[in-house]
């Protein structure tokens, strides 16, 4: 057959280029001109002088910056493995269960994903409410004083790293189940033949025929905490932002509040750049895992 | 397998099945709450103890909510912002996933590289320049503006090419041989051939762009131009707090995605699997 190669690439052209157009204007030049900025000292908008790396030098010696590169890895620690247990945990659980009772049970796990994060803040902010909550009644019941939950330094970041667990873990369950799902029954059927224990079965068959996906959960949950934002503005509405500052919450505060750009550029691309080599790195390592173990 | 080990078996089995059921709704539980709340009228949503269900069902905090507030103007936006950001972007990874998948042209290793590695990138770490980008266009405060930023979806092309890639050449090189154009080609046999994925995609791209929150957040400071899931968020405090009016404005932000995952939950979770790169 015949194909005219010099038509085939016009067609690819204009097919490939609406993307190709919003993908340069929204992506590749916000991301050039995030590095050109943070060598200035540009305001949010409009230009500003050339500083070399002094916004980056200065980095080093900022608290705020500091306590909030603390804080991310502290929620980071709090959230992806154990938000990834869980969800393993809840996986196993429901992949015994069969047909329509099945998804029901997993819609009850699930639903939590799909909601916006406002919802989701003013759901828990709500159950949690120091005066009329329905977890300080609990609380109440088993006798141990209240606590106002977003209100002090030490409960803060932990209980959004609860409700995020909360929020996050079904998307985990799914691609769990669907791990589950690929394990050929029959080894199981062996396992069972050969009287293993559930200990064992779980530990020999599923745990490593399960790892692909735990990585690839495991990757996917870091990233995502690393950009941690939302939960710890909307919770810290009313209080004291500062104490709980995040990386993305400190590029907001210098670029948006205090009308510094090439500052939070500054920070902005620390976070960028820390994403990408976590991934990296990150990807790389457990696959070097993976390959050991077989 | 003997006799009794069969029965420890089943004792534990129906132990899981049970723990997996209660925890479940122990899970679900905060949602069931906040509805419950949002029902109850303002002197019974604070009493000291525990009522599962109110004593006099009301819709009142629901009617305050769409009378004192935005909420009307703010759904529509979110409707709009988000049907528009599904249906530009479907499009455009449609075509650009078919080029990708079928058509040979210089370039088409690179572009595909581009495309996985930007899967690794934060957007949220591009906010100040996206903020100053949608300024110097003009378009803070508009619906464009919110979209813009959201149209990046990478991922979806990458589902586009994989399904692409799995139709038989032979529809194919048919159609080339009757002389049918590319256009007709992806219209006619790719598309019509993967309708099931064009809807799962919509579906999760219509869920993401209405849950989406530090973007429309950022770009928006008139209350009228606000998306819902940002607006419910930042008008409250003006009235002081009412609890169960806050409920019931959450429960109508979350109400569209929810239905969208009760009916159509196989579509859904298969969408949201096949977008972290793992075939259903």
């Amino acid at each position: 057959m015949l194909r005219n190669s010099r038509t085939e690439c016009l067609v690819a052209l204009v097919l490939v280029a609406p993307f190709l157009a919003i993908y340069l204007l929204a992506f590749v030049y916000p991301t050039v001109q995030m590095f050109r900025i943070s060598f200035t000292d540009a305001p949010l908008i409009g230009e500003g002088r050339w500083v070399g790396l002094d916004n980056y030098l200065r980095l080093d010696n900022d608290p705020m910056f500091r306590r909030a590169v603390w804080n991310t890895a502290y929620f980071v620690l709090m959230t992806v493995v154990p938000g990834t247990l869980i969800a393993l945990l809840i996986a196993l659980g429901v992949s015994r269960l069969k047909g329509r009772f099945q998804a029901t049970v997993l819609a009850l796990f699930f639903l939590p994903y799909i909601l916006p994060v406002s919802v989701v803040y003013l759901i828990w902010d709500w159950t949690l409410n120091f005066q009329f909550g329905i977890a300080m009644h609990v609380l109440d019941w088993l006798e141990i004083p209240r606590v106002p939950v977003f209100k002090s330094r030490a409960w803060f970041l932990p209980a959004v790293a609860g409700v995020t667990i909360w929020w996050t873990a079904g998307f985990s369950i799914l691609l769990f189940l669907a791990g589950l799902r690929s394990i050929p029954v029959e080894i199981y059927e062996a396992a069972a033949l050969d009287n293993s224990t559930r200990w064992t079965t779980f530990r020999r068959i599923t745990w490593p025929l399960l790892w692909p996906i735990t990585s690839l959960v495991l990757t996917i949950q870091l990233i995502l905490q690393l950009k941690i934002f939302d939960q710890v503005y909307l919770f810290s509405i009313g209080g004291r932002p500062n104490d709980n500052m995040v990386l993305v919450y400190y590029v907001f505060q210098k670029a948006f509040q205090q009308n510094q750009g090439g500052r939070a550029a500054a920070v902005a691309v620390t976070l960028f750049v820390l994403v990408v080599v976590v991934s990296v790195l990150q990807f790389q390592l457990l696959r070097l895992a993976e390959r050991r173990r077989r | 397998m003997n006799a009794m080990a069969a029965q420890r078996w089943n004792f534990w089995g129906g132990m899981i099945t049970a723990l997996t059921l209660v925890w479940a709704i122990l899970w679900a539980f905060p949602l069931y709450w906040g509805v419950i709340s949002s029902l109850k009228p303002d002197d019974e949503v604070v009493r000291p103890y525990i009522e599962l269900w109110p004593e006099t069902p009301t819709l009142e905090n629901y009617i305050s909510a769409v009378t004192t507030t935005q909420i009307g103007t703010w759904y529509i936006n979110s409707v709009a912002v988000a049907v528009g950001v599904t249906v530009i972007t479907i499009f455009i990874s449609m075509l650009c996933g078919y080029a990708i998948s079928q058509l040979r042209f210089p370039g088409r290793i690179a572009l595909w590289w581009l495309i996985l590695a930007s899967f690794m990138v934060p957007i949220s770490a591009l906010i100040i320049n996206h903020f100053v980008l949608v300024a110097n266009l003009g378009l803070l405060n508009s619906w464009a503006g919110i979209m813009l930023p959201q149209l990046i979806h990478p991922v979806i092309i990458i589902v586009y090419k994989q399904f692409f890639d799995q139709v038989p050449k032979d529809f194919r090189e048919a159609a080339v041989m009757d002389n049918a154009s590319e256009f007709g080609i992806l219209f006619k046999i790719y598309v019509p051939m993967n309708w099931g994925v064009t809807t799962a995609l919509s579906i999760v791209c219509f869920i993401w762009t209405w849950n989406a929150f530090l973007w429309p957040f950022l770009s928006v400071t008139r209350t009228e131009m606000m998306t819902i899931t940002v607006g419910i968020t930042q008008v409250n405090d003006a009235f002081g707090v009412y609890y169960a009016r806050q409920l019931s404005a959450a429960v109508l932000a979350g109400l569209p995605v929810a239905l969208a995952y009760l009916f159509f939950q196989r579509r859904v979770t298969e969408a949201i699997t096949l977008s972290a790169g793992i075939k259903g």
